[in-house]
């Protein structure tokens, strides 16, 4: 039996040992109507491990490629190898010994960076999650046949398949069969269910206890205001106020700074989720932005942009239309932008 | 603004009189017996400048010189039409983890465990963690769906939802990564960073029991529950049904008012005793089932890697985990003496039974207060009373749960998952005080 069975199994057993009635109050059927099947096709998007749910289509690892630089790359890397904002996807250290075994041998090594494509076991969570989430500022617009093609120039990047390789619905479970850590997901521990056994236990000791009380591991003294300044952190006229953590210099320098950065309206209006203070995120640091439109005639042009988007300015990865910001919000940020000032 | 910090350890004054070396100096080391005459000079000479009628050397200046707030009008009623802390209190606010994520949509802002009382987090202090960003939804247009195994896939409004029978129950809510940073040495400085990601809210809902009865589920097939959230991400979890049928909610409400838009706004999964990522956010789907999803948060994140290089897929319960939340790291008693020690205990598998303070590091323990009521799944404040001589200490606190389960140490944790695991660190936590009264974060071996 597989383990995927004997979890269901003793899903089963815990059901029938669980009692419970639920007897539904007079009236209560009339609340909520039947969903149609439009509703139900429009939402239910999901497919399983056994591909469940998984819409016809099919494309390949040069397309894959192509949609891949346009609307994946500026996050994950060319290669999906980036570690600038998310963790890497793949960066080639899959084996064909990985792949024939279906574990990924160099988990059990700390010196190897983990990627994604070293832990999912499943090619049904790749596709269903590209399908649904990606990419990150727009999802839900790409097609069945973008996101096999997508799915395809991954498994390439990760020497799972071959260049002239075409994923699609009729081969994606021989395609899984080659998923390199397909076997690597344990079904043995108690962490699922509330009745699960736990697989440590602590000591009931109350007294004498033999246990090691040399402090191993603390926080380095130039760490401690890694975090910021911690006298800030913590309600300060307490029985416990913060250690002051912070560097005379730096204190100074926070006390002169004059920029007028508007932080707030940035992050609470979605800016930051693209474009970082300094260098490319998903769209251009803000240095360049403000490098570039330092005058004050480029106002009427940024808030077009901002509010009708646009693309092809700093590359190929669109900027939705931001149309939801508010005017103050607006006006703070294209007066910051074209300020011009350091 | 960094006078407040400053003037925090003083006893707040009329007016700021001392000078500023000297305010920072005793922020940064205490008040020692030098400091106190100096101080005592500074108070005095205040003193004889102002307006008091009679003030001797040992009288209080904050009582004798009758404060501007005892001698003046207050401000109306709805001046804030929605109470906000005292200004304060501007200290305790949720914070990130500086270089944890570097998108602050994907991202994680922590709980300020340190200076908050009882077995409730204030809504606009509970801890986010949002997958692609939160979304603000308009409730006229939020729908949930009800399909997969069932008689009549249906679609619930939310005032339909708001019609129906309700129950508001008081749980905790903790991410499967609290304490991840801590698996392999001391990350972080302070209990913000290193148990944040944990909240406690009453939530208001319908029982998910009645939704699946109203739909028809199939009793035979049915062993799992997927739940999609209406954000970006649509974020899908994979929940057991077994536990869901038994007390899991499609909640509006979060300490009687509807719940924030970071928590889920209009409505959210509630599955109590199961990690936070479970606790689907701005809930758009319940879909029954007879096999698990392997959802992205199922298969690349939310794994627990062990030494053996598996990963345990679909780790879902916290199991019992306490922590001193004061005093705590980063904090600094400033004089010897009576403290109570305070903390937080919980276990996903029930209630509260025993927690035990160790002031040596774990060699002796004695039984703290668990103060009520103790609630399956929910929080439960302890307290311990401690008279501190200046000496070195390190502050442990560990629970025993209604199974009986003890919490372990680092030493027993890390002996059997390893330091990789990243989630489900329910270590013992330990905090040093040291001999000037600053409390670190540090781990024992």
């Amino acid at each position: 039996m597989s383990s995927w069975a004997k979890f269901v199994m003793l899903l089963l057993t815990a059901m029938v040992s669980t009692s419970w009635v639920m007897a539904l109050p007079e009236g209560l059927e009339a609340l909520g109507r039947p969903a149609t099947e439009g509703e139900v096709s429009a939402w239910d998007i999901d497919v399983r491990p056994d591909f469940a749910g998984l819409p016809p289509g099919s494309g390949d690892v040069w397309a894959g490629e192509e949609i891949w630089l346009a609307q994946c790359a500026s996050c994950h890397g060319d290669f999906g190898d980036s570690n600038e904002i998310f963790a890497p996807l793949v960066l080639g250290n899959i084996t064909e010994g990985d792949i024939a075994s279906g574990r990924v041998a160099s988990l059990t090594d700390p010196a190897v960076t983990r990627t994604t494509l070293m832990k999912v076991p499943t090619l049904s969570t790749l596709w269903d999650y590209i399908y649904r989430a990606m990419p990150w500022s727009a999802p839900k617009t790409l097609s069945p046949d973008e996101v096999y093609a997508l799915v395809a120039y991954l498994l390439n990047l990760g020497y799972v398949v071959d260049d002239d390789f075409v994923l699609s619905n009729t081969n994606m479970e021989e395609t899984q069969a080659r998923m390199p850590n397909r076997n690597g997901m344990s079904l043995d521990h108690g962490l699922w269910s509330v009745s699960g056994a736990p697989d440590v236990s602590g000591s009931s000791c109350t007294a004498k206890c033999n246990v090691g009380t040399t402090v191993t591991s603390s926080l380095p003294a130039y760490a401690m205001n890694a975090h910021g300044n911690l006298a800030k952190q913590v309600r300060d006229w307490g029985p416990y106020p913060g250690i002051w953590t912070e560097m005379e210099g730096e204190q100074l320098a926070e006390a002169t700074m004059v920029v007028d950065v508007p932080e707030t309206a940035l992050s609470a209006n979605g800016c930051t989720g693209c474009h970082q203070m300094v260098g490319q995120l998903v769209g251009p640091g803000f240095d360049a932005i403000r490098a570039k439109y330092a005058d004050e005639e480029n106002g009427a042009y940024l808030r077009d942009k901002i509010v009708n988007g646009g693309v092809g300015v700093w590359g190929s990865m669109p900027m939705p239309p931001m149309s939801s910001v508010g005017e103050d919000a607006l006006q703070e940020i294209v007066a910051w932008l074209i300020s011009g000032e350091e | 603004m960094a006078s407040d910090a400053e003037q925090g350890q003083l006893r707040p004054a009329p007016e700021s009189f001392l000078p500023k070396g000297l305010v920072e100096d005793i922020s940064r080391d205490g008040i020692n017996p030098g400091r106190r005459s100096l101080l005592q000079g500074a108070f005095a000479a205040a003193a004889a400048s102002m307006m008091a009628p009679s003030l001797m050397a040992d009288d209080d200046p904050d009582i004798v010189n009758l404060p501007s707030w005892t001698r003046s009008l207050g401000k109306p009623v709805v001046a804030n039409p929605y109470g906000q802390p005292s200004p304060y209190e501007a200290n305790i606010v949720r914070r990130q983890s500086p270089g944890l994520t570097r998108t602050d949509q994907s991202s994680v802002s922590f709980t300020p465990l340190q200076n908050l009382f009882g077995m409730i987090t204030p809504s606009g202090l509970h801890f986010e963690r949002h997958h692609q960003g939160w979304v603000d939804i308009d409730p006229r247009r939020h729908r949930l769906m009800i399909n997969g195994l069932v008689d009549t896939p249906l679609v619930f409004t939310m005032e339909e939802l708001l019609r129906m029978p309700s129950v508001s129950r008081i749980h905790f809510l903790e991410c499967g990564a609290n304490t991840g940073l801590e698996w392999g040495n001391v990350a972080v400085p302070t209990v913000q960073y290193s148990h944040g990601m944990l909240s406690a809210s009453e939530f208001t809902g319908v029982p998910v029991s009645l939704l699946l009865e109203r739909a028809g589920f199939d009793r035979q097939r049915a062993t799992v529950l997927l739940a999609e959230g209406a954000d970006g991400s649509s974020m899908t979890r994979t929940i057991n049904l077994e536990n869901a049928l038994d007390d899991a909610l499609v909640a509006y409400g979060q300490n009687g008012e509807m719940l924030r838009p970071e928590n889920g706004y209009p409505l959210r999964l509630v599955v109590p005793g199961v990690q936070g990522v479970s606790w689907v956010k701005w809930l758009r789907r319940l879909e029954v089932g007879d096999a698990p999803w392997a959802t992205k948060d199922e298969v690349a994140h939310y794994v627990d890697l062990m030494p053996d290089g598996t990963h345990r897929q679909y780790t879902s319960i916290q199991e019992a985990k306490s922590v001193i939340t004061a005093p705590s790291g980063g904090q600094k008693l400033l004089k010897q003496g009576y403290y109570n020690i305070t903390g937080l205990a919980w276990s996903g598998r029930g209630s509260v039974e025993r927690v035990e303070v160790s002031v040596d590091g774990g060699r002796h323990w004695r039984e703290a207060r668990l103060e009520g009521p103790i609630l399956p799944k929910a929080l439960t404040r302890f307290h311990f009373d401690w008279v501190w001589q200046g000496n070195e200490a390190l502050l442990q606190s560990r629970v025993t749960d209604s199974t009986g389960y003890i919490q372990p140490s680092r030493a027993e944790l890390v002996a059997v998952r390893g330091t990789r695991s990243i989630y489900h660190n329910n270590a013992i936590q330990t905090w040093r005080v040291r001999g000037d009264g600053e409390v670190h974060n540090v781990q024992l071996g």
